[in-house]
Order: structure tokens, then sequence, then C-alpha cells
């Protein structure tokens, strides 16, 4: 089986929908014969023609908009954020015009904007964003952010099939950073909506999803080698709608709830996932859900700064040790 | 009878159109105007929901420009608030505009939105939301739908003077003309977006200067010559249609009522109110239509007996009709899942 980065493994689900459905088309900025700022839809325009690979303007509410009027017309297409952060660009054409769509006027939207997301890339404050808790307050809306390699495939491939509008969070650190054997010739279909066990355990839950899973992994490994701790990681992999039922499952199983994301604390998807748990079982807590999330200020550019603004694995040790203690 | 013919030296009717054509156009003016004068009387009597919005003094344009697509080649359009006249020619029907300013359960949207916001791909109009410009880049990709697919089939989106200002209109008609996308844009210089004048939201003289920035055509017309406006939407229509691209079409017009019909337009100079009733575009096509031979009055009237009578079984058949059921609420706010969940605390065992 051949070895696939993420990045790979996400271009090989745009060219698969591609090939397998004529409605699929691109549009963003540098994604024609450039192949896009991370070269993620390098040859798409030699192989799809530069009608269904659109180089656009500097310009995401157009993108966004267009695609929106493409999507009704029975279109599929995927939009590209050249960096999430620029999504902010399009705030209003995502959240007041195609959230909407469906309820207000019955139209159909069946569209994605992804955009490489996240820190740890020395990226400063406009190149490192993690823009899901500014969309999951919106109904209407999908958020999907994979973590691996297969996922990352697997998501983008249901998230041009589905119906609804899709937001495709992939994080920018994993591109090239992680890979995964995945057989060739095998459909691979992520389901929207369904959580993800990375990691089996008894003794404790780390709530997480995108590059903070492996941070997660780490932690969980330590505790076991250190500590004796035997920790769960479940991986959302959706954020909108939410898999309540695999996070109650493990938290009825561990008792003990640690969220933590890569985002800035307050506001953040971690305080929603809190209430979620109070709404739906509180009484299976031992201790309290605690959230180790980014501190509450713009993302830094300097690594000893960006390091420690973001969370990283040393902290959710210290917080999965504080929640066993308790 | 004499006067239901036109006479025999009547003048050549312009742009190809025939006598029917003339009396149709008539026939959404008048259905326009005496349409909103009823939800005049609905909202008086505290039967509209929420607010009224009239487009009196701008039916000329909004019926002139739409009249000049073609619904048989599938053309589409996207209304602002005052374009009830283009939404009629497109298609839309008294009983639903009726129904949604009443938000009745069985209006176009369900009761969800407001007035004339609401749309039907297959009659080819898609509904405006309150965010100015937006519609722009909506209206780009449902054209740009048009060229991938090598259809002969064109999009027009009507901005104000006001819609002008925001950045999606700057994106959209920018992000059209470098496609070079069979779109057309209606600029409905109106003198006020809601309270301010046009010279607080623009430095230029003619809002058509604006088309020099996209390297598109800008072309002027008099928004209260129906016939005229009709004309330089069919040009640009057609250039669209031939692979020509976006053309921006300024009609320059009055909005003789306040942006809502709460607003008492303290801010309006009278005088310039009374001036543009002067120059009202039903009457002005009435006068040409009769001054030219090419309508007579009992036409006229038969025109304007139908549009009562439409209009009086539509108001019968809709006032009492209920308001949706709560439950709808939750549906459809995605294709999956198709219905949202009831919060705990309306639920029977909370």
């Amino acid at each position: 089986m051949p070895e696939v980065t993420y990045l790979e493994a996400l271009r090989q689900g745009m060219w698969e929908e591609m090939e397998r459905d004529e409605r699929v088309f691109l549009l963003g900025e540098d994604i024609g014969n450039y192949g896009g700022a991370f070269k993620v839809t390098e040859g798409f325009t030699q192989k799809f023609g530069e009608q269904r690979v659109i180089d656009t303007p500097i310009a995401e509410a157009a993108i966004v908009g267009a695609a929106a009027g493409a999507a009704h017309m029975g279109l599929r297409p995927v939009a590209e954020m050249q960096f999430i952060d620029f999504i902010s660009c399009a705030y209003d054409m995502l959240t007041n015009y195609v959230a909407t769509a469906r309820y207000r006027a019955g139209l159909p939207t069946p569209m994605v904007v992804r955009g490489p997301s996240g820190g740890y890339v020395r990226g400063g404050p406009f190149h490192s964003q993690n823009p899901e808790a500014a969309f999951l307050h919106t109904p209407g809306l999908k958020i999907v952010c994979p973590a691996t390699a297969r996922d990352a495939k697997g998501l983008i491939k249901s998230a041009i099939r589905d119906d609804d509008p899709v937001l495709y969070f992939e994080h920018k650190f994993l591109y090239r950073r992680i890979k995964e054997d995945l057989p060739e010739g095998e459909e691979i279909l992520t389901p929207i909506g369904k959580a993800r066990l990375a990691h089996e355990g008894k003794d404790l839950t780390i709530v997480t999803w995108s590059a903070m899973v492996f941070k997660a992994l780490e932690a969980a490994e330590k505790l076991e080698k250190e500590d004796g701790l035997s920790v769960e990681v479940l991986d959302l992999r959706t954020l909108l709608p939410m898999d309540d039922e695999a996070i109650m499952a493990s938290v009825r199983k561990t008792n003990r709830v640690l969220i933590a994301h890569e985002d800035t604390r307050t506001g953040g998807v971690a305080g929603e996932i809190t209430a979620r748990i109070n709404d739906q079982a509180f009484e299976w807590l031992d201790a309290p859900v605690k959230r180790v999330a980014a501190h509450d200020v713009p993302l830094p550019y300097a690594p000893t700064l960006e390091d420690f603004v973001l969370p990283q694995t040393e902290d959710l040790i210290k917080a999965a040790r504080w929640i066993a203690a308790y | 009878m004499a006067s239901s013919t036109a006479p025999a030296a009547a003048k050549s009717i312009p742009s190809g159109l025939s006598r029917e054509q003339l009396l149709e156009i008539y026939y959404y003016l008048r259905l326009t105007r005496s349409l909103e004068e009823r939800l005049v009387n609905l909202y008086r009597q505290t039967k509209v929901i929420g607010g009224l919005f009239r487009s009196l003094g701008q039916e000329g344009e909004s019926v002139g420009s739409a009249y000049a697509l073609d619904r048989g080649k599938g053309d589409m359009l996207s209304p602002l608030i005052r374009n009830l006249g283009a939404m009629l020619v497109q298609g839309a029907t008294p009983l639903e505009i009726l129904r949604q300013y009443m938000a009745k359960a069985e209006s176009p949207t369900r009761g969800r939105e407001l007035n004339i916001h609401f749309g039907d791909l297959e009659r080819g109009f898609i509904g405006q939301i309150s965010h100015l410009g937006d519609m722009v880049p909506v209206m780009a990709g449902v054209a740009l739908t048009f060229k991938m697919r090598k259809q002969p089939r064109v999009a027009l989106a009507y901005v104000g003077d006001g819609a002008m200002s925001t950045g999606a209109f700057h994106e959209g008609i920018n992000l059209a003309a470098v496609q070079r996308l069979p779109l057309v844009i209606i600029c409905e210089n109106n003198g006020w977006a809601y309270s301010t004048p046009s010279h607080k939201q623009t430095a230029v003289k003619q809002l058509a200067d604006k088309a020099k920035a996209y390297g598109i055509p800008g072309v002027r017309a008099d928004g209260n010559d129906v016939l005229a406006c009709y004309e330089v939407t069919k040009q640009a229509v057609e250039r669209a249609r031939a692979g020509g691209g976006v053309t921006l079409i300024e009609f320059v017009t009055y909005r003789r009522k306040g942006h809502a019909e709460h607003d008492n337009q303290s801010y309006q100079p009278k005088e310039q109110i009374a001036e543009w009733e002067k120059k009202d575009p039903v009457d002005r096509y009435v006068a040409t239509l009769k001054e030219s031979g090419w309508a007579g009055e009992s036409e006229l009237a038969a025109v304007e007996q139908r549009v009562q009578a439409e209009l009086d079984a539509a108001v019968a058949l809709c006032e009492n009709e209920p308001l949706p059921e709560v439950g709808t609420a939750l549906e459809g706010v995605y294709a999956n899942p198709a219905v949202m969940e009831t919060e705990w605390y309306r639920r029977a065992n909370a």
C-alpha cells in the first residue's frame, strides 16, 4: 500500500470526486496553473481544464457568493481560502447568505469551503487561525476538521457529496508531516457527524480534533508509561453536527474529561462541549470538565511566544494529571 | 368601439415590440402599483406583519428591464426590495406576494422570510437577502454556471445607489467582468438610501461611471421611461448572451415613498417629490400609448379591470389563511438532518 501524506490524501479526494462527478469544480486564488499556495491543486488545471479550476481575484466574498450561485444551479463547487484566516472576509456571505439559503428559500446549496488552518508553523496572527468557533454558532453550516490522512481524503469526498454547505478546515501543520497507508482503489468516505476513537482508554478522556489529536496521543502514551493512566482520545472529526453520542459514551466509560483545542479559550468550542456533557452526562462525572486551549491573545510570531501561547503536549499531561487526581 | 382599435396612423413601435407586448407591459405596471396599494390597505389594517416597502415611481424601470429578459431561454434575475414589478414579470403571483407580507403558512417561504424575499429557480428569480450587494456575487455564480454549461442564458442583478458602496458589489462585479460572464447589473439610482442622499454615498457624478473601474460598459437611462429602460436592458442582455460580458446600467429615478411605510420621509424635500410625481412612469407610459396610437382607452380600461379582479380574488383567497404551524420552524435548516431538535424545556418530559 502506498504511503500518502495528509496533503496528498486531500488532493486525491478532490481529484477522485472531480473525475467521478463533472458537476464538481474548484475556485480560489492561485489554484490554477500555480497549483495553490500549498500545491494542493497542483496538476488539476492540466487534468480538468481552466473551466473547472478557476483562478479568481482576491475576493473571498465573491468566491463564496459565486460558489453559492453555482451550487443553486446544480453544480458542486469547492472554494479554496488560500489561508483559512481569510474566511472572515466571507463571513457575511457564509453566515447570512449560504447558511440560510435552504431554510429561508428552499435553495439547494451543496458547496465546500476549504483551506489551511492552524498554528505551530510560525505563521503569526493572520496565517495560523482556527476559525471553527466563529461558524459553530451558525445553523445551516457543517464543519469538519480532519486529523488523519485517511480522514483528509474521506471527509473531503463526503463534504463534496453532501447536500449541505460544508466548511472543511485542514491543518497545514499536518500537510506533509503525517503519512498513512491508503490502499489504491479503495473508496474512502468518512461519514460527516461521526467521531473516531483514536485511542482506547478507561481512566480519562481527551476530546479533541485536528492537529491536537497527535498531542493528545503523545500525552496518552506518556501518561500510560509514567503514571499508569489509561487515557482515551476521541477525535471528533466533525464539529457541526457534533457527535454527542460518542462523547457521552466515553464520558460514561472514563468519568473524567479533558477537552483540548488549539483555538483560544474564551468562546471556544470546548465551552460548547462542556455544556453538552453537563446537559447529558452530569451524573457520570467524577471530576470537573477542564479545558486546554490557546491563551486568549492573537497568535504571535516569535517561536518563544507561539510555543508559549499554544497548548503543548506537556500542558495536556499536566491537565490530565490534575483531573485524574481530583 | 372605435377607441379600442389603434388609429391607422399609429407611430411605429420601437424595440421590436408588438401592441400585445405593450399592453402586457402596461398590465405589469398596473399590477405592481395596484398590488402595492392593496398592501398599504392591509398594512393599515395591521394584516401585514412586518414592514411594507413601496416602489412608487420606480415601477417603470423594474418592469421595463425585467421584460427585456427572455423567459423562454431561461434568463434569471435577482430583485431588490423595490423590484416587485420585476418579480411579477418573471412569474411571481400577487397571491404569493400577499401571503409573504402576511406571513401565511402557504407563502413561498412558509412564513420564514418577509415581503418579496423569495425566489423560484424554475421561474427564474432568486430571492435577495437584506445584506445589500450580496446578490451580485451570487448572480455572478449563476452566470458562471451558464458559461460553464455553454447555455445561452443571461443573469440580471438589481442593486441600488446604496448597495454600490458595498464590498460585495465590488467583488462580485469585478469577478464577473474578469470572467466575462453573461451578467447585467442594474443600478436603480433613486436618490436615497434610506435617508442618505446619493452625494453622501459616492463621490462620482454618475453611478454608471463606476463601470470604467471594471473595464465594462456603463450606460445610463431615464428610469421613468419604461420603453427606454426596456431598450437599454435588451441591448445589454443580448450583448451578454452573445458572449460580450457584463454591462452596468444606471436608471435615474426617484423614490417617492419613504424607505418603508413607517418612514415619514422628513428628509426628502417636498418639492422634489412633487417634481418627480409629474414624471410618474405609469402616467407617462399611458400617455405615450395613447398619443402614439398604440392602445385605446377601452383596452387600457380592460387591463385595469383585469388587474383589480385578480387582486380581489387573491386578497379574498389568502386574507384569512392561517399562519404556519409552530413545528415547521425546525424543518429544513439542512438537507440532512431534515428536522432540528426541540429544546429540552419544550419537551413533555422536561
